[in-house]
Formats: structure tokens, C-alpha cells, sequence
């Protein structure tokens, strides 16, 4: 129904914004008073932290697209001048690069802390999967931008990459032409790869916005992954979780500045500061380490199709994730059983990252083959199997019940919840 | 741990200056203010001029070509400067013009280097709205004042480079130059 908002905001210009468009209204409710399980530990810092990655990320990526060039004969040059002669170019860099890092450390943990806590279970299934799309966003985003630097590692890499697509049977050969807008990597290619790098983060920017939106119909999952029963499980928003997520965002700050500021190539190739060659390839080619598990599950089938289906399958088996897990408990912290197979997970995941960073030789190639196994039986038959079998912990009745002992005082609500008086 | 406080709004309510909330609110703001501040400058300024466009910022000018009562112009920053080799007859209406009579007084000595008085140099950018004045070659139209005419909105300037007519409300701008030769001039 159409009509006025009646805004109870006391200023009278935004009393009278608010009026025809509640925004001040909605980000009140979503972000000050909003209910928020009382409960959380750090790991749910990381989705802020996710957002703030994201927003530097674009800053920085407009600023420096204001002085780079993505032309096959210029990039590389391009990419030099702003390392030396724009003002506070190599910093503006370095930032950039070091925060693709940034960003995809802050998002694994908060997927881990996802499974863990099994966020992605009934009814948080649609915000999860909106979480894999953002995924698949960001690698390609991350991939793309790889390329700009037009390195050897950005060629090479680009051209193993667009390969993928190749081994699919008949229609591969023109789809990875159409891909190049050439017969190899090439000028055109890099064109509309840095069209899509300047696109794709602003796609990703409206998914965030769905999954937030996702998220504040269902409410947050907790360390405890049971429901909110009553408001005096929650907590407002503001200020308990600001101040809260305000102390991680410091500390990861802080990291991703002391890489920028001490170790800016830490994370590089130092092959990628030689100009792209289309003849000639570096010994060895590895991708970005937020890649490398699913280049070791590729590398690890010996089979082009085979391996190529099996790591986009690495993620798309994420997307059905909350209909393979059947057990109705979210927290392993009441999952015996679960508890062991996440952390053996955990430990198959960087064995494949570090698979993935060696030349596939000997004992490498064996434990890649191992980890990929069992990444796909875990979410294929363990978890299945593990709803049916497990013994899960009995649950605590409510948030609140642990914390706070029988007879405890009343905690403050987000319901009726006033900035505490001062002493 | 009281949940009793009185009922007012966050952050406008009736709470006394210097407290303890106060200074931690005026802590945490000004550290946020700087914070983002120290994050916004390096992006503003990798807008300014790079190192290498200030390191184009000299030439050097050949003048032997330039025949007496004709300029050349020539590009110093990405900007028409102006070189005019002036004929004894200009020189003398530029030196003779009393100062009362112009709109932003200078004299000519001013705007000339010393013993150098037939070469008027003066950045070609029109100071009403930044066009490009016509009058290098003789057969430009000059204006009254037989110097510079600026096509957009009729603007001139005499033969030393001085608006003597608006809109423009400023002399033409003096490039920082000097003769390192009789014949050859560095400017910037």
C-alpha cells in the first residue's frame, strides 16, 4: 500500500527525507536496534570484515583504473608508471594486490566458520548459496585481474585458464576462441578481461547486498547453531557487535598493512614482473594461493574433462551443501563425530592448496589424488551417512541457558535495550 | 549490569559533557576520522600530476626561424605558449601605452627580459575562460591593439600580451623562462 512513512526521527530535513523514503528508518532497524544473537565469538567478524575488503578493494581498483592502460602493448608499462611515477601509485598497488589476498583469507574463514557451525542448514540454505555465488564471482574477478599486469604469470595464467574450457567436447575450440576474441591470449583478450574486472566487483557488490538482505529475514546463526527463543538471547546490533566487529576490522587492518608496508610481494610471482611472452612459457605455472586447491584437484584427475568437471564440481557441491548435511544440528560444537571429519576437511583443503603450489611429481601427485577423494566423499557420502548415524550432544534449551546460570539477572534485550546509564 | 536506564534516544539523550561515554565517543570518532583521512589522501593524491608529467615540464626554443612581426606557438605542459618576435613599432606602442589606461597595469619592461625587448613570450591561454587567442601570424586578426584576439568572446590583447578589452580580466600569463643564447630560450 502506498503512503507516506511516519518517521519518529527527531531532525526535521531528515524527518522529512525519512517521510518519503525510510532509509534512516531501515538502517536503524537493520543495523542499530537489529537483534543479534548474544552470543557470537570472533568468527562472526568476518562477514564486516568480508564487506570491508570489498569496498577498499573497489576504491582502490577505481583509483588505480584512473592511470592503467589495458592494452597488449601498454599494460605492463602501464602497471610500471603507476609503481613509480603516480603519486602513491606503488601503495594504491599494493594495497590492491595484497587485498585480493585479504579478501579471500577473510571469506575461507568465514565459509569454515559456516560448516563448522553449519550456518547453511533450514533456513539459511538460500543465503549460503548466495555466499557460493559471491565465491564464484570472486575468483573470477580475482582471476581477471591477475591478468591486467600482463606478466608472464597473467599471460600464462590466462592462457591455462581459458584452456579449462577447451575440454569440452566440440563446442570447446570455438568457445575458447570467442573467450580470447583471437586464436591466443592476446590484445582483445586483455581488453575485455579488464571491462569484466571493472564490471564483475559490482556484481558482486549487489549478491553481497541480496545475501544481507538474505540474512536479516533469517536472523544469524550462532557458535550454539540454536534458534533465538526469546529477546533475551539477543543482543542490539548496535553498539555490542559494532564495537565488536570494529576490533577485528582494526586487527585485519593491521595485517593487511603490515603485508602492503613489509612483505607488498609476498604473495606475487616474481615471474609476473616480466613482460608477457607469448612465446614462451615460465618453468613453472601456479596460480594465486586462494586457487591452488582447486588447480590441485584439477591436476590431480588424469583426465582433461575429468579434471576440469571435477573442480567446477569442487564448488558447485557447495550450492547443494544444506540437502547433503541431514542432520538437523547445526553447531559441531554438539557433533561429536562431524567435529572430527570438519577438521579432517580443514586439513585435506591445504594439503591441496600445497599440492597444488609443487610440480606434480611423486608423492605429490598421490596426495592430491587422496585429498580430492576425500573432499568429495565428505560432502558426498560422509555427511549423508553422519545425520543418520551420529549421537549428536543434547542441545542447550536456549542462548541464554549456558551463559547465563538459573536465576542469573536480566541481560539487556534488543528488544527493550537502552544504552546502559552511566555509573 | 542495570537494564534500568531512563528512556532517551542513543547518542542525543540528556547525558552530561565530560563523561566517561564522551570522551571514548570523541576518541573513537576522531580515530575514525583520521583513519579514513590517512586512507583518502594517497587516493586523491594519485590524481595529481605524476613524476613523469612533471618531468616534461621544460623545452628549449629555437627563435632563428621566427621572422620579426610573426610568433610561433609551442606546446610547454600540454599548453600553447606563445614566442612573438616584435617589430620596433609594437615595441614602441607596448612601452609608450600609459599604464592608466590598462586593466591590469604592468609594464611592458615587467613582462620582457631585459635587452631581449622584441620577444614577447606569454602562455596563449585566453585568462576569460582558457580558449586559445588567434594574432601569431599578421594575417590573424589582432584586434584593436594589434596583439592578440581571442575568437570565443572577444577578448584582446596588446602587443605585450595585456588585455586591453574584456571579459578577460587578466594579462596573459607569463611562462618562467630565460635565454640561454641570444637565439635560444628554455622554457619552464
Amino acid at each position: 500500500m502506498a503512503g507516506l512513512h511516519k518517521s519518529d526521527v527527531k531532525n526535521p530535513v531528515l524527518n522529512w527525507i525519512d517521510t518519503r523514503l525510510p532509509i534512516i528508518t531501515m538502517m536503524n532497524k537493520e543495523y542499530a536496534v537489529f537483534p543479534t544473537p548474544k552470543n557470537f565469538n570472533y568468527f562472526w567478524n568476518f562477514g564486516a570484515l568480508a564487506t570491508v575488503a570489498l569496498m577498499l578493494m573497489i576504491v582502490t581498483g577505481v583509483f588505480l583504473a584512473m592511470n592503467y592502460t589495458p592494452d597488449g602493448g601498454m599494460a605492463f608499462d602501464s602497471v610500471e608508471r603507476i609503481m613509480r611515477d603516480v603519486n602513491y601509485g606503488w601503495l594504491l598497488r599494493y594495497a590492491h594486490a595484497n587485498g585480493a589476498s585479504m579478501f579471500f583469507m577473510v571469506v575461507y574463514i568465514h565459509i569454515f566458520r559456516g560448516l563448522y557451525y553449519g550456518s547453511y542448514k533450514t533456513p539459511r540454505e538460500l543465503l549460503w548459496m548466495l555466499g557460493v555465488v559471491i565465491l564464484l564471482l570472486m575468483m573470477a574477478t580475482a582471476f581477471m585481474g591477475y591478468v591486467l599486469p600482463w606478466g608472464q604469470m597473467s599471460f600464462w595464467g590466462a592462457t591455462v585458464i581459458t584452456n579449462l574450457f577447451s575440454a569440452f567436447p566440440i563446442v570447446g575450440g570455438p568457445i575458447v576462441t570467442w573467450l580470447w576474441g583471437g586464436f591466443a591470449v592476446g590484445d582483445p583478450t586483455l581488453h575485455r578481461f579488464f571491462s569484466l574486472h571493472y564490471l564483475l566487483p559490482f556484481v558482486i557488490l549487489a549478491v553481497v547486498f541480496l545475501h544481507v538482505a538474505a540474512l536479516h529475514i533469517t536472523g544469524s546463526n550462532n557458535p550454539l547453531g540454536i534458534d533465538v527463543k526469546s529477546p533475551q538471547d539477543t543482543l542490539p546490533f548496535h553498539p555490542y557487535y559494532t564495537v565488536k566487529d570494529s576490533v577485528g576490522l582494526c586487527v585485519f587492518l593491521m595485517v593487511w598493512a603490515g603485508f602492503v608496508f613489509f612483505a607488498p610481494n609476498f604473495f606475487g610471482d616474481p615471474d609476473n614482473y616480466i613482460q608477457a611472452n607469448p612465446l614462451q612459457t615460465p618453468s613453472e605455472i601456479v596460480p594465486e594461493w586462494y586457487l591452488l586447491p582447486f588447480y590441485a584437484i584439477l591436476r590431480s584427475v588424469p583426465n582433461k574433462l575429468g579434471g576440469v568437471c571435477m573442480m567446477f564440481g569442487a564448488i558447485l557441491v557447495l550450492f547443494v551443501l544444506p540437502w547433503l548435511d541431514t542432520s538437523p544440528v547445526r553447531s559441531a560444537k554438539f557433533r561429536p563425530l562431524y567435529r572430527i571429519f570438519f577438521w579432517v576437511l580443514a586439513v585435506a583443503c591445504v594439503a591441496l592448496a600445497a599440492v597444488g603450489a609443487h610440480r606434480p611429481e611423486g608423492l605429490w601427485v598421490v596426495l592430491g589424488r587422496v585429498a580430492t577423494t576425500y573432499y568429495f566423499l565428505h560432502f558426498l557420502v560422509i555427511l549423508p551417512l553422519l545425520g543418520k548415524i551420529e549421537r549428536p550432544l543434547p542441545l542447550p534449551e536456549s542462548i541464554s541457558q549456558p551463559v547465563v546460570p538459573r536465576g542469573g539477572g536480566p541481560l539487556p534485550t534488543a528488544a527493550t535495550a537502552k544504552p546502559m546509564e552511566k555509573p | 549490569m542495570s537494564a534500568t536506564a531512563p528512556t532517551h534516544d542513543h547518542g542525543h539523550g540528556p547525558e552530561l559533557a565530560g563523561g566517561k561515554r564522551d570522551f571514548l565517543k570523541l576518541v573513537a570518532s576522531a580515530g575514525a576520522v583520521i583513519a579514513i583521512g590517512a586512507i583518502a589522501w594517497p587516493l586523491i593524491d594519485s590524481m595529481n600530476p605524476a613524476a613523469d608529467v612533471l618531468a616534461l615540464s621544460s623545452i628549449e626554443v629555437d627563435l632563428t626561424p621566427i621572422v620579426a612581426g610573426s610568433g610561433i606557438t609551442v606546446a610547454w605542459r600540454g599548453k600553447p605558449v606563445f614566442v612573438r618576435h616584435r617589430t620596433d613599432k609594437e615595441i614602441k606602442e607596448a612601452q609608450d601605452v600609459p599604464l592608466g589606461q590598462l586593466i591590469e597595469p604592468e609594464a611592458d619592461s615587467a613582462r620582457v627580459k631585459a635587452g631581449h625587448d622584441q620577444w614577447i613570450i606569454v602562455i596563449g591561454i585566453c585568462t576569460h575562460l582558457g580558449c586559445i587567442p588567434l594574432g601569431n601570424k599578421p594575417t590573424d586578426p589582432r584586434g584593436d591593439w594589434g596583439g592578440w584576439f581571442c575568437p570565443c568572446h572577444g577578448s584582446q590583447y596588446d602587443t605585450s600580451g595585456r588585455v586591453r578589452h574584456g571579459p578577460a580580466p587578466l594579462n596573459l600569463t607569463l611562462p618562467p623562462y630565460a635565454f640561454e643564447t641570444d637565439t635560444k630560450i628554455k622554457v619552464g
